[in-house]
């Protein structure tokens, strides 16, 4: 059974209706093609226009459906299964809500970083809801020095509600730890492309998020806050998340208007997860594109270009 | 001392306010409620004579306590928010830019100059908290980058003085990006061998402690300062419990190694001046 979203009703209501009809057809031993394909074209009606409308909350809550594929859903399908994970800090631990790795892509080996959800009640808890502490962040950054070391490019996918605020990882350093990633990825010889796959919440996402190229996936948002919190903060309730959404203009196409992000990759109808095999090859596609035209760059200005994009954004008036 | 009383007592009121009152010629220490003379609170630097404790100022005070006579050349004194998003909350954020301005005659929570500290050049960004809690938009970012420019072209140390609550939500994206924008041209204050000091004041969290706070050649913090990423009140509806005495105080921060030294703001410019004399090549 596939998981609907609440905006979703009037698909799930087709599809059920689709079902019944397909029953009485068997049951009744009624010939039932022509009604069946009239409620198939209706879906694909109704979908159409549901997703090409979707309001900023409603891609916040696509971007957090349960079906969704996560970084080794991408990893893997990218790399068609060479991907080796690496594990650790070599300071802490293991962050089993950070991963990452080397991979092939087509004949090119290349370092994937991300965030990794999980996909039932034991593996979300096992990696954290995707939030990670700083050893997290460190470990990807050791991995970054390691492709940086060999040469290889570096590929991250985000994915996180936001760096986790517990009481080891203040303990242990988590601003100081994406404090560093920020500026050592900043200066990192080798290419780097990131892709928000979901939520990129605030320094959480930052903290593997500095690139030469930064994509987007339709469905996804990125913020200082997520829109809940900023609901909670500024108008001391909950009630006010699609409003928050509205106002923190934090999707794809908003990111891109704001000059924040590089680029958009555009999902299937129904989001990611209703086609992940599509999904799988458009995010490939551009890591490939990109990747070929970055390595063309030498890699002193491949960084200043860098440090020049970041530094660019912010609007101000001079007085 | 619970970590909870002490912001509360933070942000009583502000120096300034406390100046203007009728009573403001005598201050009274929140931590241990002893009362001495508002001129010798000025005179010991904001410090608590009794107590040691640190009354919250602003660049004002800092530029006065750090710069030689108090003469500086300040940067870019006007630039203000853009107001990318033309974002409304319970307010419109122009409307909230434009009243925080009229209070506080700032016209974003940070500042910048360039002065001497015993002689010695030094360009300082000091934050103003009583700015929509020193929060962290386009105009900071841009400010430091352009402060950092400034020590390149010229060849100077750089010292910021944090401030903040972090993020500034009505500029979303574009505040998160300072983050990166800032360290991004921290990396060239570094290629170019350039000192840059980090003095974490009371409170540093969030975006700010995530970026160019914690990215000092030297990081520095005022006694009992609150210096962490997620605030105490998130950590603890995290972890479920109460936090443990001291959390996320300069103190426990420098112990869990984040720190290289927490200086008194009596001796800072002391310090300081050593420390740039001993960082000069
Ligand atoms: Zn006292």
């Amino acid at each position: 059974m596939p998981n609907y979203l609440d905006f979703e009703k009037p698909i799930e209501e087709l599809y059920e209706q689709l079902e019944k009809t397909k029953q009485i057809g068997v049951k009744g031993k009624i010939d039932v093609t022509k009604l069946l394909a009239e409620i198939e074209d209706k879906i694909e009606v109704v979908k159409k226009q549901l997703y090409s409308n979707l309001t900023p909350w409603q891609r916040v809550q696509l971007s957090r459906h349960p079906d969704r594929p996560y970084s080794l859903n991408y990893i893997n399908a990218i790399t068609d299964n060479t991907f080796m994970e690496l594990h650790g800090d070599r300071t802490v631990k293991d962050d089993k809500a950070m991963i990452g790795g080397f991979g092939m892509v087509d004949s090119m080996s290349v370092m994937f970083i991300g965030q990794q959800k999980g996909h039932n009640t034991k593996s979300r808890q096992y990696r954290n809801f995707g939030m990670p502490n700083p050893e997290g962040y460190r470990k990807a950054l050791r991995l970054m020095k390691l492709a940086e070391k060999f040469n290889k490019p570096v590929v991250t996918f985000i994915d996180t509600p936001g760096a986790y605020p517990g009481l080891e990882a203040e303990e242990r350093g988590q601003g100081e730890a994406i404090a560093r990633n920020l500026y050592e990825m900043s200066i990192l010889k080798v290419p780097v492309i990131c892709i928000i796959i979901g939520e990129g919440a605030s320094g959480g996402a930052l903290g593997i998020g500095i690139g030469d190229k930064v994509y987007m996936l339709e469905n996804t948002w990125y913020s200082v806050i997520s829109p809940e919190s900023c609901s909670s903060i500024l108008w001391r309730n909950w009630d006010n998340k699609e409003k928050a959404a509205n106002a923190l203009k934090l999707t794809a196409d908003d990111m891109l208007k704001q000059k924040l992000i590089d680029g958009i990759i555009n999902e299937p109808p129904g989001g990611a997860h209703s086609n992940p095999e599509e999904i799988y090859q458009s995010v490939k596609k551009v890591i490939v594109t990109e990747l070929g035209a970055l390595q063309k760059v030498n890699a002193s200005d491949r960084v200043k270009n860098r440090i020049d994009k970041f530094s660019a954004m912010g609007v101000v008036q001079e007085g | 001392m619970s970590w909870f009383k002490r912001i509360k007592e933070g942000i009583t009121t502000s120096t300034k306010e406390k100046k203007e009152t009728p009573e403001g010629l005598w201050y009274k220490c929140p931590s241990c409620k002893s009362i001495v003379a508002s001129s010798d609170h000025e005179e010991s630097k904001y410090v608590c004579p009794n107590c040691g404790f640190h009354e919250r100022i602003g660049s004002e005070e800092y530029f006065a306590i750090l710069f030689d006579n108090n003469q500086f050349k300040e940067f870019n004194e006007n630039i203000t928010s853009g107001d990318p998003l033309d974002f409304v909350d319970t307010k419109k954020y122009k409307d909230r830019l434009r009243d925080t301005m009229s209070k506080t005659h700032l016209k974003d929570a940070i500042r910048t100059a360039h002065g001497q500290v015993y002689g010695h050049d030094l360009v300082i960004a000091c934050m103003d908290f009583e700015f929509i809690g020193g929060s962290m938009g386009s105009v900071m970012g841009e400010k430091i980058a352009r402060a950092i420019d400034y020590c390149l072209q010229h060849k100077l140390p750089l010292m910021i003085i944090s401030k903040s609550g972090g993020a500034r939500m009505m500029e979303a994206a574009f505040s998160l990006m300072q983050m990166a924008k800032t360290s991004a041209k921290l990396t060239q204050m570094s290629e170019a061998k350039l000192p840059y000091i980090s003095l974490l004041t009371d409170p540093t969290t969030g975006g700010v402690t995530a970026s160019f706070a914690m990215l000092g050649d030297l990081n520095i913090a005022e006694p009992g300062a609150l210096i962490g990423f997620a605030g105490p009140r998130v950590v603890k509806e995290t972890i479920g419990k109460d936090l443990p005495k001291g959390f996320q105080t300069a103190e426990f921060v420098l112990e869990h190694g984040f720190l290289d030294k927490i200086i008194d703001r009596r001796n800072l410019k002391d310090s300081l001046a050593k420390l740039l004399v001993m960082l000069k090549s």
